[in-house]
């Protein structure tokens, strides 16, 4: 934008400090923790800000062998995984059905899964633990499963028909012309031009369902089905001033998703936009 | 092309689910704020009682209800301003832009618990990175206990909850700042506008739609803030974090009192429904003009 050329050299001064500020800001505890996690606890508390002394993997390798760190993070992966393959099939199905309804159906849908974004899970986290409850699937992860399905699902609903909107009527024109039906019209045509919006959902969902901690707080109790939210939670009860070990906790339960935002960036800011900004 | 059987089929699935596991709790929930259910036991109608107690007879919940909208303000103003003021500087697609970009966003990827621990440790009153920065600079008078200081825990973590989300934000300005056109600026600079100016006519006017946006969701994400107080402070120190949410998981988990935290669910969405309508009457009222 021109106008930013009208800046005086204090103000490009400002600017940068800002920047450099806020950046440092982020850099600096997440640096910390990373190199905290290569500590043993005297080591921090005597160097908390510097390189460690002693480089040592003990943290991690105490992580996976007697916190079981493996186990959850199968059970977050088979959670995160299933949810969000379900949540695109069935939300697809469904934006898919909003765009090509005429008239009240496709209204009453759209508002229905609008209304849920709006209601935060908060609000009936009571009630679903009641019906999940009642159910007898507390406690397991099916029941999980279920719940994150159902909870997430308007995002997707929301993203997706949002994009299908904008895609030309003629589209179907043709399809119909061909003699296709809906679902090879689905299947075959829609589908695969949604893609990008389907991608972007899923990166978005997927950030939310492998964070989620309410959920697995809510409706996890045994050990061996809980997902790594809930574990880091339960480590802080046990190791409350054991840093450098929860630390390493963090950033294995981190590891999935910073690496997928390194790699595929550009789709977690798609995610938020296409939420959001519609077009 | 006209429309077949099947696509009522395509709904069912994902109806089914959403039905089952949202709407119908949300709905029962109502139900279950007119009993006195403990969790285990039955469930027993006791009309309104559970209203009664909460608007006349729970200090705690009042309590809870203004840590929200105190916390809601903090949040939504100071995110709302960073991510617009950030938003205008790195609004140019440089490789520097769009590396800070890229860092400002990276916390919304961490989870709650996680951002929860790393605070934890950094506000920690004896061995925390803000306090022993804070000596090593001359600085200890300001050393506090961040988060077990009733009067300060909250603004705390209003901090922290900026931290982590202003650049999600952030990247919902800059995709509204990239969509005005340049002529618009070029018309108002070759009449002599200021940098001011500039911004208070075609800036302002064509950001205000994102603006709706960041605030909306910015209010709707603090008041979905359970996971990262509820691994800060629990709600503590004396419930001077405590929050509506964490105050509802309280009721029910600890005091036993499902019937009790259901009547505040339904008090909660009553507070946020009108939040969200009052936003939106005021912004569409500010778009107007």
């Amino acid at each position: 934008m021109n106008h930013l050329n009208k800046d005086t050299a204090a103000g490009r001064m400002l600017k940068q400090t800002a920047l450099i500020g806020f950046a440092l800001l982020i850099l600096v505890p997440v640096s910390i923790v990373i190199l905290a996690s290569f500590k043993q606890m005297t080591d921090l508390f005597e160097n908390p800000l510097g390189w460690p002394e002693t480089f040592s993997l003990t943290n991690y390798v105490q992580m996976f062998s007697e916190q079981h760190l493996g186990r959850y993070f199968l059970n977050s992966t088979l959670v995160t995984i299933t949810t969000i393959a379900c949540i695109l099939f069935f939300s697809s199905l469904l934006s898919y059905a909003i765009y090509r309804f005429t008239g009240w159906l496709a209204l009453v849908l759209y508002g229905l899964f609008s209304a849920g974004m709006i209601v935060p899970p908060q609000v009936n986290m009571i009630p679903i633990y009641s019906l999940v409850s009642d159910l007898h699937l507390t406690d397991s992860l099916i029941g999980l499963i279920a719940v994150s399905i159902s909870v997430f699902m308007p995002v997707s609903v929301f993203i997706l028909s949002g994009f299908m909107k904008s895609l030309p009527k003629e589209m179907i024109e043709a399809a119909a012309i061909d003699g296709a039906s809906e679902w090879r019209t689905y299947a075959q045509i829609v589908l695969p031009i949604s893609m990008p919006s389907i991608s972007a959902s899923a990166i978005f969902l997927s950030v939310m369902v492998w964070n989620d901690l309410l959920f697995p707080l809510l409706l996890i109790n045994s050990g061996d089905k809980k997902t790594l939210p809930l574990a880091l939670l339960q480590f802080q009860g046990e190791f409350m001033t054991n840093f450098p070990l929860i630390f390493a906790g963090v950033i294995i339960a981190s590891a999935p998703m910073v690496i997928a935002y390194i790699a595929l960036q550009r789709y977690f800011v798609e995610g938020v936009t296409a939420g959001s900004v519609k077009g | 092309m006209k429309q077949s059987k099947t696509l009522y089929l395509f709904i069912i699935p994902g109806l089914f689910l959403y039905l089952l596991f949202f709407v119908y709790p949300t709905v029962n929930g109502l139900i279950l704020s007119f009993t006195d259910w403990d969790g285990f036991s039955s469930k027993n109608w006791i009309g309104l009682e559970n209203y009664k107690k909460m608007l006349v007879d729970d200090s705690i919940f009042m309590k809870a209800l203004t840590n929200n909208l105190k916390f809601m303000l903090g949040v939504v103003i100071f995110q709302t301003l960073l991510s617009l003021g950030f938003s205008i500087l790195l609004v140019k697609n440089s490789k520097s832009n769009i590396f800070f970009r890229a860092l400002y966003f990276f916390p919304t990827i961490l989870s709650s618990i996680s951002v929860a621990f790393i605070w934890g440790f950094m506000y920690n009153p004896n061995v925390g990175v803000v306090n022993n920065v804070l000596g090593r600079i001359g600085l200890e008078a300001l050393a506090q206990n961040w988060l077990g200081d009733p009067e300060l825990a909250l603004y705390s973590i209003v901090f922290v909850q900026v931290w982590a989300h202003t650049g999600q934000m952030l990247v919902i300005f800059v995709a509204g700042l990239q969509s005005i056109p340049e002529e618009l600026y070029e018309a108002v600079y070759l009449d002599g506008a200021t940098k001011w100016q500039a911004f208070k006519h075609v800036t302002w006017p064509m950001v205000t739609p994102a603006a709706t946006i960041v605030v909306a969701y910015t209010t709707i994400q603090s008041f979905k803030a359970f996971d990262l107080i509820f691994a800060l402070t629990g709600g503590g120190p004396v419930y001077s974090t405590e929050i509506l949410s964490t105050y509802i998981y309280h009721t029910a988990f600890q005091s036993s009192e499902f019937g009790y935290a259901a009547a505040q669910s339904m008090g909660f969405m009553l507070i946020i429904a009108m939040i969200t309508f009052g936003q939106f009457k005021l912004l569409k009222g500010n778009r107007a003009s």
